[in-house]
């Protein structure tokens, strides 16, 4: 690892101050990616600007029923925390279903979802990857690709985002805060993360110099029917092949609203949108689900080893809507 | 702008003061420096082991604030005024083992026991996130929020999962934090 100064925020304005100070600095929050990329050599930050003592580190729930979740709330303190629980029930197992214990109790939200990806030729510097290095081509593509994107990948990128917190809350309708000297946007999760194109160096729409501040979950979807499933390798602590988050409201025996997200299939969580389009207003049969879930998996576009994934996230999604359909709905 | 920590001859290092074990030390830390290094090679304390380096096998843990962590991806100098637990500190000054060394020892919960520290260090994490009403990917969704979980032998090895054993001692690991389990013996927490 390089030599690196040190600057503990204690404000956002100072904290952007210091990024702009030092050419090359990144924000450090809870570390387990980050660090972990310091020791691969993969980071090389000039400086870290610590973020972690701004008080960002709360769970509020707004007037209008949306919640407010601080940037810096730690991944175990949000699975955990009852309103999350209750009202938005597949960002807990979501979160849940990611890391072990240690590493949720230091992961932070935000950085939940600025991780890398773990493509293995990105997290081995004597190995070409555009992501990394660009221009020095793709490894994966003709290598080792069992856990890569099979949807919205390009020439130059295969990866996959890591994440699951973040398809779950692509799913949820969920909104991410950022804070910059231009002032405070949000954009919505589900466009957070970019698709590789000719620039996967940018994992995200972030600018540089901005901070996550919060993730907003809406009012809306605030105790509807929520489910997260994961296929991996292990019962546990593995990172997922494919998995599902998903909404679904009924009424009057049709879909009233849904969301429906997958993991692991492409550069960031893949909102179904045409899956969705096809469900809205008809009835939530299992006919209707797979129907939906082969629509939208159409795109797919697998390579020589990770063509499982398709049926793979297909059967998910069938499983995951099947159980939300309430009983007395269910056909 | 923020505290900007390290004199100016030396930009890569800061003073840094943390309690470990319920002893306050204050060292000057290269910023590169993880708690596991510092714990191991500037404080002596080697129970926590290093093993993969890379937050994936738990050799490493250790409480920071009454959490379980990995030591090995915490940079020390983030640590200033924090509380850190490792295992040589379980039990107090005078007192005997602490319930889970005590029952890793009845049921013969290890072989080479290379993983132990790590392995009861997160099982004391393990009992308090239980108490605190903590789920984990096995609790039932609709159980209810806020209550102590109970932990059956389920819970146990999905929340023991961040910590490998490469001896395989896992079922004798679960009796061990089953036996301290609900006994009201986890004095840590």
């Amino acid at each position: 690892m390089e030599s690196f100064a040190y600057v503990r925020a204690d404000s956002l304005a100072e904290a952007a101050e210091a990024f702009a100070a030092h050419p090359g600095a990144r924000y450090l929050g809870g570390g387990t990616n980050l660090v972990d990329l310091m020791k691969l050599g993969v980071e090389r930050p000039t400086a870290l600007v610590d973020v972690t003592r701004l008080p960002l580190d709360r769970v509020t729930e707004l007037p209008d029923g949306s919640l407010r979740i601080g940037a810096l709330v730690r991944n175990s303190d949000l699975a955990a925390h009852p309103r999350v629980r209750d009202g938005w029930p597949a960002l807990s197992q979501a979160v849940l279903a990611g890391a072990s214990g240690q590493l949720r109790n230091a992961a932070t939200t935000g950085g939940n979802l600025l991780q890398r990806t773990r493509c293995p030729y990105f997290q081995d510097v004597s190995k070409p990857c555009n992501k990394r290095r660009p221009g020095s081509g793709c490894g994966a593509r003709e290598g080792v690709h069992r856990d890569h994107a099979v949807l919205g990948a390009s020439e130059q990128c295969i990866a996959a985002h890591p994440s699951d917190m973040a398809v779950a809350l692509a799913a949820l309708d969920a909104e991410v805060e950022l804070y910059g000297t231009a002032g405070v946007r949000r954009v919505a999760a589900a466009d957070f993360h970019r698709l590789p194109g000719a620039h996967p160096e940018r994992d995200t729409v972030i600018e540089p110099g901005e901070l996550v501040t919060a993730v907003l979950l809406p009012a809306a979807s605030a105790g509807a029917p929520s489910a997260y499933r994961k296929a991996r390798d292990r019962a546990s602590y593995a990172f997922a092949l494919a998995s599902v988050a998903a909404v679904l409201e009924v009424a009057d025996g049709v879909v009233a609203h849904v969301g429906i997200a997958f993991g692991a299939l492409a550069h960031r969580p893949w909102r179904a949108r045409l899956a969705e389009e096809a469900l809205l207003g008809a009835a939530p049969t299992r006919a209707a689900f797979e129907r939906a879930a082969d629509l939208e998996l159409a795109a797919a576009r697998p390579l020589r080893d990770n063509a499982y994934k398709v049926p793979l996230a297909r059967n998910l999604a069938v499983d995951v809507l099947s159980r939300l359909v309430p009983d007395q709905e269910d056909s | 702008m923020g505290t900007e920590h390290g004199p100016r001859s030396s930009p890569h290092r800061s003073d840094t003061t943390l309690r470990v074990n319920g002893k306050p030390h204050t060292l000057s830390v290269d910023h590169r420096r993880v708690l596991l290094d510092l714990l191991r090679e500037d404080l002596d304390l080697t129970g926590a082991k290093k093993g993969c380096d890379h937050g994936q096998c738990g050799a490493c843990t250790v409480l920071v604030d009454g959490r379980r962590v990995n030591s090995c991806l915490l940079l020390a100098v983030t640590l200033d005024g924090c509380d850190v637990t490792t295992v040589e500190g379980l039990s107090g000054d005078g007192e005997g083992p602490h319930p889970l060394q005590r029952a890793f020892l009845e049921r013969d919960a290890f072989q080479c026991g290379y993983c132990t520290p790590g392995q009861i260090c997160s099982a004391v994490g393990v009992l308090a996130e239980a108490e605190a009403g903590h789920p984990s990917h096995v609790t039932d969704p609709s159980a209810p929020s806020g209550r102590p979980v109970p932990l059956d032998r389920d819970e146990i090895r999905e929340r023991l999962s961040g910590n490998l054993c490469r001896c395989g001692a896992y079922p004798r690991i679960v009796d061990a934090v089953e036996d301290v389990n609900g006994t009201g013996h986890n004095p840590r927490t």
